[in-house]
């Protein structure tokens, strides 16, 4: 690991580098009822557009790495034959512009799953292998428990991370790419007082965490809470929307659809994010549904990424960015759910 | 009109199609019309033969029957009947087809006498309480909308005739809005029956920014209870939420339980 120092205004000399590829960064997308902002991943063009000190965004990069929807391939039919097009549609590299460290590390899980597997996805392998990142320190909100998580720092997959120290940028530089890109901006090295403010930074930043969930055991303890009542109070409140999947940096599960072209000489094959809460997921052909309730289904999404995924890789598939019970209408939190289970007072 | 259709190499028959409305506003059928860029390619797949708003022959044999609109008057009811009976499968078009629509609206008011004078003043017409054609008839497939998604209707009509299974959402409106990454309407401060309301729409009204009122009718694991408390903690009161639910009618199995008992109104629960 390399480390620099930057004044601010460098940084703007290193997007205007970036921006031969596609940037994406966090934005002002709008405010809600009460008027606080509500920040989006967008394309970015202009340095000033960026929102570096945003809270947490209400939705992840998600979309430039693992779309909603993304055509997988088409056809085109003549005759009795047909051509099939594979396109992994990705057309530049992107750059990945002040993501969080909760972000990084989403990235960093799905890489488990979609990249290192035996079967790794290309759809999501050519976007990852084609990334630039840009991580950026935060400031906790009531809702991140991160820390729980082990995943408020990130120790790898970013290219470069920046520390805000006031003034200055600390930059932390991991990749062969990044240190390329520091050429187009004044860098010095830190000194020991720099050493000094970063280390009372990310000091002030851990007493600021709020919510958070006891892991301890954790796998153990659904394994025996498997028939506990709770998970049906949570299935009672629960509306079944698949919201929490949606706004989810790790959530991966998709279904495939083919269609057919009102032409009949098209046809493609799509696929779309899904959501283990939704009622259609369960379902398998002939209609018969493996998890009718919505207790049944909401406890799954918790065994997925607290049991199972914990089970395969020794770690989580949640980072703790609270995106998903700040987005659920139904005030359905991790943090609670997690609590109740152990039989906490939250 | 090319003359063979075939697909993969297999001919195919184009179903002989006829559309008819009863209680409606027409607004289904025009989508129809709307879409020009794929319009030919629509019609290329059916062999229309009655279609009162694009053409003026008529005949009887059909395979196919799009019925538009809700029941009811009597003769209405007769000539569903028949539909029926000539039809080798039956589609419900649009909500009024499948919920009673906008039209079931009338069914609220307790005195049907006083809804009668409003409408229609001195030249009353013969009408009952309104009805979705299931009410009636047995109905083969069901288009949700009000109105129906010309995108969706294309889908369900190329799979009909290459013979695919008809397949739906089954989950709610939220999915596709979130999908659309747009701000949740109750972060903004309106009410939106997106939770419940059975997707298909790709979230069309929270796209544009006004909440859904559920036109599709409901999603299938539609959780109408909790939607409740959701508006009434964000301050809608539970006339916003039954405004909502009553209007197209695919809500009324939930009504019943949730209206309060009322004084005077002349409103009644929803009669479908
Ligand atoms: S937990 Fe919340 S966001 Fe997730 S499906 Fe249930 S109601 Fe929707
Ligand atoms: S489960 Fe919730 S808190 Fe955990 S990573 Fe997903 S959205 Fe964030
Ligand atoms: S199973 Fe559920 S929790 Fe797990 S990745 Fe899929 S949608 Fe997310
Ligand atoms: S705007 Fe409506 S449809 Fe969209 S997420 Fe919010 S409640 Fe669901
Ligand atoms: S958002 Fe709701 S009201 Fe609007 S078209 Fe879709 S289902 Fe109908």
């Amino acid at each position: 690991m390399i480390f620099k120092v930057i004044a601010k205004q460098e940084l703007a000399k290193l997007f205007e580098a970036l921006l031969a590829n596609r940037v994406v960064g966090p934005v002002r997308k709008g405010s809600d009822k009460n008027g606080t902002p509500i920040y989006s991943f967008e394309v970015v063009y202009d340095f000033t557009q960026l929102q570096l000190d945003y809270t947490s965004t209400q939705y992840p990069a998600k979309r430039f790495f693992l779309p909603y929807t993304e055509t997988l391939c088409t056809f085109e039919i003549a005759g009795d034959s047909w051509e099939k097009k594979v396109d992994f549609n990705i057309y530049q590299p992107q750059v990945l512009f002040g993501l969080h460290a909760c972000d990084i590390n989403a990235l960093n899980k799905l890489d488990k799953v979609l990249l290192e597997s035996a079967y790794p996805t290309p759809y999501y392998a050519s976007k990852r292998k084609n990334m630039f990142i840009v991580g950026i320190d935060c400031e906790p909100q009531p809702y991140c428990f991160c820390r729980s998580m082990g995943t408020d720092t990130a120790l790898h997959g970013f290219d470069m991370f920046l520390t805000d120290l006031g003034k200055k940028y600390f930059v932390e530089i991991q990749s062969a790419a990044a240190y390329n890109y520091l050429k187009h901006m004044q860098t010095s090295d830190p000194t020991e007082e720099d050493h000094l403010r970063y280390m009372a930074v990310e000091e002030a930043r851990h007493e600021k965490f709020m919510a958070q969930v006891d892991t301890t055991d954790l796998t153990k303890i659904l394994d025996m809470e498997f028939q506990s009542e709770v998970w049906k109070h949570w299935g009672d409140k629960c509306l079944s929307c698949g919201t929490c999947a949606s706004v989810c940096p790790t959530c991966y599960c998709y279904g495939v659809a083919e269609t057919v072209d009102l032409d009949l000489k098209h046809a493609a094959k799509m696929k779309h994010l899904h959501s283990c809460n939704l009622i259609d997921f369960a379902e398998v052909a002939g209609g018969h549904n493996f998890r009718p309730d919505s207790h049944t289904r909401l406890k799954y999404r918790y065994y997925h990424k607290h049991r199972g995924f914990v089970e395969a890789f020794e770690e989580s598939l949640c980072v703790g960015c609270g995106r998903c019970g700040e987005a659920c209408l139904a005030n359905i939190t991790v943090p609670e759910v997690i609590a109740s289970v152990r039989h906490e007072e939250i | 009109m090319s003359a063979e259709l075939s697909y993969m190499g297999v001919d195919l028959t184009r179903p002989r199609v006829a559309f008819f409305e009863l209680s409606s506003c027409e607004g289904c059928q025009l989508q129809l019309l709307n879409k020009e860029a794929s319009l030919l390619d629509f019609f290329n797949l059916l062999q229309v033969v009655q279609f009162r708003e694009a053409m003026s022959e008529k005949d009887d044999t059909y395979d196919v029957a799009f019925v538009e609109g809700s029941v009811t008057r009597a003769d209405e009811e007769e000539r569903l009947k028949i539909i029926r009976k000539r039809a080798k499968i039956l589609i419900a078009f649009g909500s009024c087809a499948c919920f009673g629509g906008v039209n079931q609206l009338k069914n609220r008011f307790a005195d049907q006498d006083w809804v009668k004078r409003e409408v229609y003043g001195d030249f009353a017409i013969d009408t009952q309480p309104v009805r979705p054609l299931a009410d009636i008839v047995e109905v083969d497939v069901n288009i949700y909308g009000c109105p129906v998604k010309k995108e969706e209707v294309e889908r369900i009509v190329t799979d009909l005739v290459v013979g695919k299974t008809i397949l739906y959402p089954k989950y709610p409106v939220c999915m596709d809005c979130k999908a659309n990454e747009n701000i949740c309407l109750f972060d903004l401060g309106e009410p939106c029956l997106g939770p419940v309301t059975r997707a298909g729409c790709d979230a069309w009204c929270p796209n544009n920014r006004m909440g859904c009122w559920g036109c599709r009718g409901p999603a299938e694991a539609a959780n109408v209870e909790q939607l409740k408390n959701i508006m009434a903690e964000h301050g809608f009161s539970s006339e916003t939420l039954l405004d909502r639910l009553e209007c197209f009618g695919g809500f009324s199995a939930f009504v019943d339980g949730l209206r309060q008992p009322q004084q005077d109104t002349g409103k009644q629960g929803s009669g479908i």
